[in-house]
């Protein structure tokens, strides 16, 4: 159940994916929302070429949780739905394979901001 | 001509204001805090396939679930800012800093008002991130179905 060489890879791979990310913040200085949708992107790129299955057969949530896993998500889900409703499938099944993450992201966002103050300014 | 030598007086002295982070240890902090959440992520994925009728799809959906919440409660304690300023990109790149990237907002712009504030400013970093998500997703989709 507890598979320690799959930890191992999870934190390598993830860690190496979250490493490139900071190497393009340091060489071209883009900011976090150009950063997300960048790896996005390569989500979804990766998933349309077949590549994304077998690295989630390597190294598990050390690439679908990075923001490239959520990429992978909208992509697969797109493409499921589209092969087996049509074009419906299409327009549907990306934000509903995803909805599960915004839904709960957009509720917490609300919450936290109900009970908390933000921090950053004095 | 003026100008042009304001600006670069000005540029001189943002650069020498702005903190300066040494490459090398910023690369070893966003690995480790990166590889450290996405361990963390597993280790959730494995607790949740312990309960009975889990699937493999469900316990991967709870699991960004869960991710996204702790990472947006943390952001509400000021905690997740402070590991930014450690790891960088090791705090942006995982689904925790899309939540993070909705509830900082969210808080910051509170002041502004609750829907032209709170509801309206929340996706002003993460818009973009479900714009060209929903749009690649369509024409990945689209790819699939013609070809």
């Amino acid at each position: 159940m507890f598979d320690f060489l799959m930890y191992l890879k999870v934190f390598l791979i993830g860690g190496t994916i979250c490493m490139l990310g900071q190497i393009l913040v340091i060489t071209t200085k883009m900011t976090s929302a150009r950063i997300l949708v960048t790896f996005l992107l390569l989500g979804v790129i990766l998933e349309c070429v077949g590549a994304f299955e077998p690295m989630k057969e390597f190294a598990g949530s050390g690439v679908t949780v990075p923001i490239m896993g959520f990429g992978y998500t909208l992509a697969k889900g797109a493409i499921i739905a589209g092969e087996q409703e049509g074009l419906l499938g299409v327009f549907v099944g990306g934000l509903k394979a995803a909805a599960g993450g915004i839904a709960v992201a957009v509720t917490m966002a609300f919450l936290v901001s109900l009970f908390f103050s933000s921090k950053t300014k004095k | 001509m003026e100008v042009f030598e304001r600006d670069k007086k000005y540029n001189e002295y943002l650069n020498s204001k702005i903190p300066k982070t040494k490459p090398w240890p910023s690369l070893f902090h966003a690995f480790w805090i990166g590889g450290l959440i996405c361990l963390f992520g597993e280790v959730i994925k494995d607790l949740l396939m312990l309960i009975p009728n889990m699937s493999v799809e469900n316990a991967s959906v709870w699991e960004s679930i869960i991710l996204i919440a702790i990472a947006s409660i943390l952001t509400g304690f000021g905690v997740y800012d402070k590991l930014g300023a450690y790891a960088g990109a090791g705090t942006i790149v995982p689904i925790t800093g899309f939540s993070n990237s909705i509830t900082s907002p969210a808080l910051e712009f509170k002041r502004e008002g609750f829907i032209f504030g709170l509801c309206a400013k929340m996706f002003i970093i993460s818009g973009p991130v479900i714009v060209c998500g929903v749009i690649a997703s369509i024409v990945a989709g689209l790819i699939y179905l013609i070809f």
